[in-house]
């Protein structure tokens, strides 16, 4: 379980995220909704430690992890897997050596082992036979899925997922959102997804919530979401280009004083 | 003038701050080569890249400074009569001064400049900022092999760079000066000390440590995209290349008058 409380951080004096609340339950998926820029990554890495928060409280299972150091986030950070939207996977490295990181980094199995387990984390996510090519060989949803094998390796409690179905084809998209409500299912992680992708929001949710203005002005399952009155949301969810959100709306909505 | 005054101040300030970036770096990297794990095969990787990657263009050069060195000297020297210590100075210049810093500053641009693009590749791909999420160290994982590698293989391509370097000078002064390859070899040995050689690998150990902390602290703190990494690995080699020479004309120095080396 996530609990948020609180949470300001600005950069540079503007601020992004502002008193923002959230609550992700065990075991659920939260999809975080809102336009590009409004700091629904930074939330992501903020969980993730890796940026920190001026100030506020993140409880990841019970422990409060703004105030640790780097040798004890590292512990925590082993319970996250991160899909970054880019896939982050390493250029130096081969498909099967990118899955194998955290086994390689941090586990002494022999190579037999990693080699099965890293066949395995592939198979979960639908690819096979891709161990021996390099990740610029991979088309953009194929670098998505072979970081989410990475992060399969690693056994991880919380999945966070940066905008997993940006950049790929509506094809890709929906195997991809398959595979996260398979995870739920299967693996019962926690996950934080990211996206303004509504068809896979609405798909692999248990919870939706709506980020503006640095803070979660709506939250809620899936089916209250789509019937809400709140005009932002309302607005959002429908991709319509009228109403209180604007195309020329300044996303950075205030300054430190 | 006070705007001059301020400009100076804050490019001072400015310098002061790198270099205790460039410091911290150094410290952390220090700490973090010498706790577990230790993962050889990075370090090696890195090494070739360094060592075997640059000897051909490294050696190219020497040879013809060498040779350049012999010519320039002869173009002087004739006039006195005294070729027959041309094969002192080429021996000498090289060793102690020409070879490092050659080295160092051709290292700096093929390896130094890589290292930045790279490193700021991975920055602007989220690349590091999964490392760090996968509980890896950055400067663990990707400054300790490089600079391990560097300050290693830099010391090993100058000594073959003070090899080849005096082959070039040979060729000058046997095939053109027309001075007997023993004799040659002969002054050379009785020129050459184990100070000169000694005093200019000492060097590189720096030279190589630069080229490492900066290459990698350029990389790691590239901002923005495509151009952000091109900006940085200019950077990065030019600020190599003044810190190189910097700390070349410190060390002459005190050899010189400190250590009367």
């Amino acid at each position: 379980m996530i609990v948020i409380s609180n949470l300001y951080k600005s950069f540079e004096g503007k601020i992004i995220l502002n008193d923002l609340n959230l609550t992700v339950k065990k075991g659920e998926t939260t999809v975080i909704i809102g336009r590009s820029g409004a700091g629904k990554s930074v939330l992501l890495k903020t969980i993730v430690g890796l940026i920190r928060p001026d100030s506020g409280s993140i409880k990841i299972n019970g422990k409060e992890v703004t105030d640790l150091s780097e040798k004890e986030y590292d512990k925590v950070r082993m319970e996250i897997g991160m899909v970054f939207q880019g896939g982050a996977l390493f250029d130096s490295m081969t498909v099967a050596e990118n899955v194998a990181f955290v086994l390689n980094e941090f586990m002494d199995l022999d190579s037999r082992t990693v080699n099965d387990k890293v066949e395995d984390a592939l198979a979960m996510v639908g690819l096979k036979g891709i161990e021996h090519l390099n990740p610029s060989h991979l088309s953009g949803g194929m670098k998505k899925r072979v970081s989410l094998a990475r992060v399969l390796c690693m056994e991880p409690q919380i999945i966070l997922y940066d905008e997993p179905t940006s950049e790929v084809d509506p094809i890709t998209a929906d195997a991809i959102n398959h595979l996260i409500v398979d995870l739920r299912n299967k693996l019962k992680v926690t996950s934080i997804v990211v996206t303004h992708d509504m068809s896979l929001a609405f798909q692999v949710a248990d919870s939706i919530a709506m980020f503006y203005h640095g803070q979660v002005i709506a939250q809620g399952p899936p089916r209250e979401i789509r019937t809400t009155t709140h005009p932002v949301v309302k607005q959002f969810i429908y991709g319509k280009s009228q109403g209180p959100i604007t195309d020329n709306e300044n996303l950075i909505f205030g300054h430190v004083k | 003038m006070i705007h001059v005054i301020g400009y100076s101040g804050s490019l001072i300030l400015k310098l002061i701050q790198y270099l205790g970036e460039i410091g911290l770096l150094f410290a952390r990297t220090i700490y973090l080569a010498l706790i577990p794990p230790f993962k050889v095969n990075r370090l090696l990787t890195q090494a070739k890249r360094v060592g075997p990657g640059s000897f051909f263009i490294a050696a190219l050069i020497a040879f013809f400074v060498g040779m350049i060195i012999a010519v320039q000297m002869a173009y002087q020297m004739v006039k006195l009569s005294a070729e027959i210590y041309i094969p002192n100075v080429v021996s000498v210049s090289l060793t102690r001064e020409l070879a490092p810093v050659l080295t160092a500053l051709i290292v700096a641009g093929r390896i130094g400049a890589g290292i930045t693009a790279e490193i700021g590749s991975m920055a602007v791909t989220e690349q590091v900022d999964a490392l760090k999420a996968f509980a890896v160290n950055p400067v663990k994982f990707l400054v300790v092999p490089r600079f391990l590698a560097l300050v290693v293989m830099l010391p090993l391509l100058t000594i073959f760079a003070d090899i080849i370097g005096i082959v070039g000078g040979y060729v000058i002064c046997v095939y053109k000066l027309l001075i007997s390859p023993e004799l040659y070899f002969n002054m050379v040995a009785e020129a050459l000390t184990a100070k000169d050689i000694l005093t200019g690998l000492f060097k590189t150990i720096f030279f190589g440590a630069i080229i490492a902390l900066v290459g990698c602290h350029q990389g790691l703190n590239v901002k923005g995209g495509a151009e952000g990494v091109g900006q940085s690995t200019t950077r990065s080699v030019v600020i190599s290349f003044i810190l190189i020479i910097m700390t070349n004309a410190l060390f002459t120095t005190l050899f010189y008058f400190i250590f009367r080396m």
